[in-house]
């Protein structure tokens, strides 16, 4: 036991030689490529830091930057409806009608400080109301379904060569392909093992994927502990706030990630919809907070983007909850972002004005806000997003500028 | 047939088709691989985990419980708080003194509303826990462990997750009482089980979903919910790709209104119903009238009435038998066949697949109109699904239960298996979503979920109890899957620990 759980960071430092040395330097234990993105930052002395949050289960946009001065919006949501500005409970004043939800309470300071923009209604290419096909494609960037299995966030480190990493056991569809990544979960324990480590490399000659896997992760686990020592260490279930500090460490250092992908779940609210949202968006709202604390000067040059599948139905159901729908918010948060107003149009509540007379309508193709932010934020470039990182999105989605 | 060859189809047949070979299991099946699978399949369904359960109905009850212990600590906690602003405020020094004895008195009452409630939950999550442990000490001492997984992947396929705690508390029900029954009957049997069990009505809202025009839905604002509905049409027969629209999710969904749970409430309402004078349509709605099977009821209170057509099928004004005909007939249909044709040959045969395979269960399926015997057989017996190169990485589950049968070991409490599938990726009853588990080797074997199995295996080895030769345990667990490579790593190993690690983390233990 005592033999894995060490701690010494020597040890884990070391490993890496020791790898080298066995002829996996081909694996390229440390992340591939430093130099290319260097050269896109505007700030000068760093690399620029983009992390996408995805909000599963169908975000009610709706609630997230609530459009109280809508005519439609009280009459249409009913008991779900937030209070406006002012009032006790009340959202949090943004702009044009709109104010954020009361538990975005961080977020909303970073609007103060013009570092939060949102786009009240986006939709991915094609309009389905199934998470899992919705999810796949919102990660793959595609517009028809099983039309990649790598994710556009894999595809645009692969052409600025940066560093990426997901947070969790299961790397998500978004970060999935050609370009390797590494990914991490709270909780480890394990120290470098050198001799375990070769001795398992040796092991797994003839299998690539876990080879280059185990690698990967042995080598984020390593600097992860050596990061979180003297900082309280790993984050418990449940602590956001947490989880973003221990995240915004593995952003941070010579060999820190340049691009992050990570999940909140529990978004599907087709019941008691409120009680539900309180709960995950103080989540969010503390995991933001988390990562800026942790990144700190390094949240100058970092971009937060919050997206999710769809949103829900313009309609309260029969069970104070709101069923799958179409349009849903996106926002970016991070230093990095330029002050500005809503990103794409409002489309109204009017029962006209509704998808399928149900669903608030989307007025902006999602990718079109991602490859805005790969473009001006990370240095894709303009043919590269158009041809590889989303096919054929040249004419459909134009990338929205003047958001980084 | 070679003796080698017999050992190999052995080795194959455990790995592959079931939860890893147990010591001196290899030989026996050696003696015949096909024969060992095809014995298994019955049509009175799978094993069931050992020990004493509550059914659903009691289940309900207990859940039902619970809840009024929670609503009694609300209660009290609303009577607690002060009545207006200014009585909160009225903490001058001088009134402090019996403020505070106040408040001590009704705090004691609240807190022993807010212990009760607590100790209720946890017996809840306590039970649950066993539930699982029971199942896994059946993964692992288990003779039939293709019964076993093929079980696994139907209850799967038809996930139930302990994600929200009224379907967590009925799951273990769920699996045995649902599932594991039907497992090798026919599909739409299968499916009806799945469907009306409180387990999954709970976990896919169904249970407060009342018709507009129904009796209840008129007295009241309340109205559908199509989760059900939905997710049964994509995920459970026909899939998204299936050729549904919008409008047949509406009509499924108020054909199957009034599907509810039996007892739940025939008790509440007797005890307290003279506390709301008013009627209440909710509480009425939940006086069963035809109780079912497994804690099952159907309240014609709350159904929509009316025909109803889904995927161009007519079908006529009706009560419960409404919704189990839709059931049925989407079981039946092709696009279903399809969907978990492949589905199947992708869990146990290869992330991507041989078409012959899907094709031949596909076809096994279609001809005997979705019998799962039949297609359990058509897997066992095609020629892709024994490839010797093992394509699939296994489930976190798979991985730990295999591990213990490896060395020959039992899971004795909840907290020897819970912790480290949490750490895996895969903790007990709580897949992700109505989708169930993911099912390929990018969904398992990323970087950090290699870090926590290399973590584990290495606890494990560290008090493995076990004392034959490391080899001897390698060459028992995988016979002639076990390669030159890695018996001279775990031979060389330089203590047994190291051993036992580099085989348990050996590409052919990790994989089936």
């Amino acid at each position: 036991m005592t033999r894995l759980l060490s701690t010494d960071i020597a040890l884990a430092l070391d490993r890496r030689r020791l790898l080298a040395g066995l002829g996996l330097g081909g694996l390229s234990l440390t992340f591939a490529g430093q130099a290319a993105a260097q050269t896109a930052t505007q700030n000068s002395g760093g690399r620029p830091k983009l992390v996408v949050v995805i909000a599963r289960g169908a975000m009610d946009g709706l609630s997230i930057t609530a459009p109280y001065a809508d005519a439609d919006y009280i009459r249409l949501r009913g008991p779900l409806a937030m209070k406006a500005p002012g009032e006790a409970e009340g959202g949090l004043l943004l702009e044009q009608g709109f104010a954020l939800h009361p538990a975005l309470a961080g977020l909303h300071s970073l609007y103060g400080e013009g570092q939060l923009r949102f786009a009240p209604a986006v939709a991915i290419p094609t309009r389905i109301r199934s998470h899992f096909d919705a999810q796949d494609m919102l990660e793959s960037g595609g517009e028809r379904l099983h039309q990649s299995d790598s994710g556009w966030l894999n595809r645009a480190l692969g052409a600025v060569n940066g560093r990426g990493l997901s947070i969790g056991a299961q790397t998500p569809l978004i970060l999935r392909g050609p370009a390797e990544t590494s990914s991490w979960a709270p909780g480890g324990r394990i120290g470098g093992d050198d001799r375990l480590a070769s001795l398992l490399q040796d092991l797994y000659a003839e299998d690539r994927m876990l080879a280059i896997n185990l690698a990967r992760g042995l080598e984020t686990e390593a600097q992860a502990q050596s990061m979180s020592s003297g900082t309280g260490g790993s984050p418990r279930r449940g602590d956001a706030s947490g989880l973003g500090s221990a995240v915004a460490r593995l952003m941070t250092g010579e060999t820190g990630a340049d691009v992050v992908a990570l999940s909140l779940d529990g978004w599907d609210t087709h019941a008691r919809q409120n009680a539900q949202l309180q709960a995950r968006l103080t989540q969010l709202d503390q995991l933001v907070g988390g990562l800026r604390q942790g990144l700190g000067g390094e949240w100058s040059r970092t971009v937060v983007i919050v997206a999710t599948e769809f949103g829900r139905t313009a309609r309260v159901n029969g069970t104070q909850g709101t069923d799958h729908g179409t349009a849903s918010t996106l926002m970016l948060a991070g230093g990095a972002i330029k002050h500005g107003g809503p990103i794409g149009d409002w489309p109204g509540l009017k029962d006209a004005a509704l998808f399928e007379n149900r669903d608030l309508a989307p007025t902006l193709d999602v990718r079109a806000v991602f490859k805005g932010v790969l473009r001006d934020h990370l240095g894709v470039e303009r043919a590269a997003l158009d041809a590889q990182v989303f096919p054929d999105s040249g004419a459909e989605a134009p990338a929205v500028t003047g958001l980084v | 047939m070679a003796p080698s060859d017999s050992r190999l189809l052995a080795s194959i047949a455990l790995t592959r088709f079931g939860l890893g070979a147990k010591p001196g299991e290899i030989d026996t099946v050696a003696r015949d691989a096909q024969a060992w699978l095809d014995g298994q399949i019955r049509t009175t369904g799978a094993p069931q985990p050992a020990g004493e359960f509550p059914n659903s109905s009691e289940r309900v009850l207990q859940y039902a419980g619970y809840r009024d212990a929670a609503s009694n600590a609300r209660q009290i906690r609303r009577q607690d708080a002060p009545a207006t602003p200014a009585a909160a405020s009225a903490s001058a020094p001088a009134a402090m003194a019996p403020a505070m004895g106040m408040e001590s008195t009704e705090n004691s009452q609240a807190q022993a509303a807010f212990d009760a409630r607590r100790m209720e939950r946890r017996n809840l999550v306590q039970d649950t826990a066993q539930e699982f442990l029971a199942r896994a000490q059946l993964g692992a001492t288990t003779p039939d462990g293709f019964a076993e997984r093929w079980a696994l992947f139907w209850i799967n396929a038809l996930t139930v997750s302990a994600v929200k705690f009224p379907s967590a508390v009925l799951i273990g029900q769920y699996e045995r009482e649902a599932i594991r029954p039907h497992v090798f009957g026919p599909f739409a049997d299968l499916l009806v089980a799945a469907e009306q069990h409180p387990a999954m009505l709970l976990y896919l809202d169904q249970a407060q979903s009342i018709g507009p025009n129904s009796t209840a839905g008129q007295r009241r604002s309340a109205g559908l919910n199509e989760n059900l509905a939905r997710e049964i049409l994509e995920l459970h027969t026909v899939g998204a790709e299936g050729g549904y629209t919008q409008t047949d999710v509406t009509e499924f969904a108020r054909a199957l209104t009034g599907w509810s749970l039996e007892g739940q409430a025939g008790n509440r309402a007797g005890s307290r119903g003279r506390q709301n004078r008013r009627p209440n349509a909710r509480r009425a709605a939940l006086v069963a009238d035809q109780p079912g099977q497994n804690g099952f009821a159907f309240r014609p209170i709350l159904h929509e009435p009316g025909a109803r057509t889904v995927m161009g099928r007519h079908h006529s004004e009706g009560g419960e038998e409404q919704g189990e005909a839709i059931l049925r007939d989407l079981a039946t249909r092709p696009q279903t066949a399809k969907r978990l044709a492949r589905r199947i040959a992708v869990h146990f045969v290869a992330d991507d697949p041989p078409p012959a395979l899907v094709a031949a269960l596909e076809k096994a399926w279609l001809s005997s109109n979705g019998r799962l015997d039949v297609v359990a057989r058509a897997l066992i017996a095609a020629p892709e699904a024994w490839a010797p190169a093992p394509a699939k990485v296994k489930t976190p589950y798979d991985f730990v239960v295999s591990t213990h049968r490896a060395l020959g070991t039992t899971p004795q409490r909840p907290q020897g298996v819970q912790p480290p599938l949490i750490a895996m990726g895969q903790p007990a009853f709580s897949a992700p979503s109505p989708e169930g588990w993911p099912d390929t080797a990018a969904d398992w074997a990323g970087p950090d979920a290699l870090v926590k199995r290399l973590e584990w295996a290495s606890t494990v080895a560290d008090v493995a109890r076990d004392q034959r030769e490391p080899v001897q345990i390698a060459e028992a667990a995988l016979g002639a899957r076990l390669s030159d490579r890695t018996r001279t790593a775990v031979s060389r190993a330089e203590s047994r620990p190291e051993a036992l690690t580099l085989f348990l983390m050996s590409p052919e233990f990790q994989r089936r």
